[in-house]
């Protein structure tokens, strides 16, 4: 139980100071930059919409973390649950950045077709998790 | 242990390079400073009763499933085989490209594409992300979207299996 509590405390320990940075980051951010910003890039329309934050969440890279903090700025900033939800999806699940390392190590066709299907998979599981949202 | 410096020392550099960043701006626009550090403390007051129910978690879940026990089971056939990929991949830790060597390797011993893809799929749900994510989205969307996500890492294994086929 010792070790379970040590590595629990580490783990958290080490995601702390990136949770502080990227919140003092966001405050910052949130501050500085009007609302308008983030909308501008969605038009109200759902599949398009949601398309934009898979493409947007594709080529963005880093910790999960800054996905959730950044999609729950831009959903307070009135865009929608389902283009929200395809940026976080997108973000943890399609890596445009690491590409040519998977391609290398794992094989370029294994690579490519995870890629594009975890980008297809991100809208899917967007409007399947607004629906069933919606209905509980 | 230097790779492992290397993430301390990039997160430490982030979070100095942030504070100093606000300690510049209290001279520079006191006011936006406050007003950016209020929003801050906003966000920082109601994440931490979540960051201490999302450690007892992570105590519980260490305690009882270990990474080892998890890849102990990637031999086995069928339905384990997809359980532990989805297991292992919400248990693994550090950055995605870490894991591309061990996966490569697990290739080799008969684990094939679509449980790779199962497994860096399952990557995205991370309990010590749950703060955040609760926080800004509340526990019936994260549950939610948690449980469709598992669904759909192993229906991309499946879709990925019938795209790649291959000789093991």
């Amino acid at each position: 139980m010792k070790e379970a509590i040590i590595k629990a405390t580490k783990s958290l320990v080490k995601v702390l100071l990136l949770i502080l940075g990227t919140i003092l980051f966001v405050s910052l951010l949130t501050t500085v930059v009007p609302e308008s910003f983030y909308t501008r890039f969605f038009n109200k329309n759902i599949i398009f919409d949601s398309f934009i934050g898979g493409i947007i969440g594709s080529i963005s890279a880093g910790t999960p973390i800054i996905s959730y903090i950044l999609g729950g700025e831009m959903l307070k900033q009135g865009i929608s649950l389902i283009a929200v939800t395809a940026f976080l999806v997108a973000w943890v699940t399609v890596g445009f950045i690491q590409l040519p390392a998977e391609s290398i190590i794992l094989g370029k066709k294994f690579a490519i077709w995870r890629n594009l299907s975890a980008f297809v998979l991100s809208i899917i599981v967007a409007f399947a998790t607004v629906l069933i949202l919606n209905l509980v | 242990m230097t790779l492992r410096l290397k993430q301390i020392s990039g997160t430490w550099f982030f979070f100095i390079f942030m504070a100093m960043l606000y300690f510049l701006l209290f001279f520079i626009n006191p006011s936006l400073c406050i007003s950016s550090l209020i929003f801050f403390r906003q966000i920082l007051i109601k994440i931490i009763p979540i960051f201490v129910f999302v450690w007892f978690l992570m105590v519980i879940a260490n305690y009882f499933i270990t990474p080892k026990f998890v890849f102990k089971y990637f031999d086995k056939n069928g339905v384990n085989k997809w359980l532990f990929a989805v297991i292992g991949g919400i248990l693994s830790e550090g950055p995605i490209y870490m894991w591309y060597p061990l996966l490569a390797d697990l290739r080799k011993k008969g684990f094939n594409y679509g449980f790779v893809a199962c497994f860096l799929y399952n990557r995205a749900i991370k309990l010590p992300v749950l703060p955040a994510a609760i926080y800004y989205f509340g526990w019936k969307y994260i549950l939610i979207l948690a449980l469709i996500m598992i669904i759909a890492s192993i229906s991309q294994g499946v879709i990925i299996n019938k795209l790649i086929k291959e000789k093991l």
